[in-house]
């Protein structure tokens, strides 16, 4: 139930964005956002509404410790 | 597909497998509590990867599992009252009750209705006005700040035919609950990812240190979660027991500020009955006192007796780890996703389910 997806950007209204992913858009609102997303962002939305502005750096940095443990070979851009 | 493929390459994930074998020496069984994790693990084959000695277990990470049999027969009694419309997330409908489901009933004519989210239910109550709109609250710190927040929309429109059922739990106490039953033996914790998103991770903390069990923060493709089970084989070695986040693009230590002071605003905590579990203190959430006229606890009498568990049905023991699914004679012959007997068997992130589906 608390499956939730990092989903990108593409249209903001007011307190509403739509988001996508695969091909798929959906709805969310920004009521309960943890950072005020832009245009082009990855929010991560359950039931509706974004719950998280994704860090890019924060991820990046993930990639980059599995490249030092050896389980991937290169970071990807 | 960006934040989801390059976590997910199955080859590179067994280099990762394989660093957890070459720092693994003694026995470690580690339980998660989420209902994404377990499906996760079964779906990317998760358990195949890891040395024999590394034993995985699923807790009570499933909200429709863990909600006691007398909330589903108070939805039930709702939903058998002339002008109420029951709004609820699409799992809660199958679970059965004590002698009925929503299912059932929407089947003899109530009008029970599906919806993806919060928003949904206050759109489906602006066209009805003459008709009362209960929505379900259920689920865990991810899904009670989007209630909170359709709660907050409906007392600003001043909208009079919206309520709220609120069944919501809180996970930290009830791991507080698993361990201090002295029942439970894990060597750690995988910690849920988007309930962390909004919690953070103080109140692991406590967890961590009063019963020095090891908790890493993890997300859920396939190498977040070998990380973070390296993670967790680390600490187990070092004899440290700390809360520690693999999950960084997803979670602050300090959570969503913004969710958790709307999740506050609307709700207080307060003592919830748990499949398995009984009533822990403080594990639920109740809608505070000057959201009365939104609460559907205080505008309907609700009142309905305890009822015992089906027969044979080991959906509480599966719950709190101390047995899986196979242990039950039921599962599989009489409990199948089809004609489910327990709600573990209901909910497509329930442990049952998982196994009935993933695992032969």
């Amino acid at each position: 139930m608390c499956v939730a997806a990092p989903m990108k950007v593409i249209e903001i209204e007011g307190d509403t964005v739509r988001a996508e992913l695969g091909g798929i858009t959906k709805e969310a609102r920004l009521d309960i956002v943890d950072e005020r997303p832009e245009l082009g962002d990855y929010v991560i939305i359950h039931a509706g509404f974004a719950l998280h502005r994704i860090d890019p750096e924060e991820a990046r940095a993930t990639l980059e410790l599995w490249k030092e443990m050896g389980a991937i070979d290169e970071v990807p851009d | 597909m960006k934040y989801l493929t390059e976590y997910r390459n199955g080859a590179l994930a067994s280099k990762m497998a394989d660093r957890i074998k070459a720092i693994c020496t003694k026995p470690a069984r580690f339980m998660e509590i989420c209902g994404t994790h377990t499906v996760a693990i079964f779906k990317h084959g998760i358990r195949e990867v890891l040395p024999d000695h590394i034993d995985l277990v699923s807790g009570p990470g499933c909200p429709v599992c863990v909600t006691a049999t007398r909330d589903i027969d108070k939805a039930i009694k709702l939903a058998r009252i002339p002008d109420v419309i029951v709004t609820t997330f699409g799992d809660m409908v199958r679970v059965p009750g004590s002698e009925s489901s929503l299912q059932r009933e929407k089947g003899r004519g109530a009008d029970v209705r599906m919806v993806y989210s919060t928003m949904d239910a206050l759109e489906i109550a602006r066209q009805n006005p003459e008709k009362k709109v209960v929505f379900l609250g259920v689920g865990f710190e991810t899904t009670a700040p989007t209630i909170a927040a359709a709660v907050v929309a409906a007392e600003a429109e001043g909208m009079e035919n919206f309520s709220v059922l609120s069944s919501h739990k809180l996970l930290p106490p009830a791991m507080d609950a698993l361990l201090s039953g002295g029942e439970l033996d894990v060597s750690g914790f995988m910690c849920p990812g988007h309930v962390s998103t909004i919690i953070g991770t103080t109140a692991y903390e406590a967890v961590a240190s009063q019963y020095h069990t090891p908790c890493v923060v993890m997300g859920f493709e396939p190498l977040d979660i070998l990380q973070g089970i390296y993670m967790l084989v680390s600490q187990m070695e070092a004899g440290e027991a700390r809360v520690e986040i693999q999950y960084r693009r997803a979670v602050a230590p300090e959570g969503n500020l913004n969710a958790l002071k709307t999740m506050g605003r609307v709700f207080e905590p307060c003592d919830a009955p748990w499949r398995g579990l009984g009533v822990i203190p403080k594990s639920g959430l109740a809608l505070r006192q000057a959201y009365g006229p939104l609460d559907a606890e205080a505008l309907f009498d609700l009142d309905v007796p305890d009822f015992p568990e089906p027969p044979g049905c080991k959906c509480g023991d599966i719950l709190r780890g101390v047995k899986t699914p196979t242990d039950c004679k039921l599962f599989r012959i009489v409990c199948t996703p089809e004609n489910p007997v327990g709600p573990c068997m209901v909910s497509s992130e329930g442990t049952c389910a998982a196994y009935y589906k993933y695992s032969r």
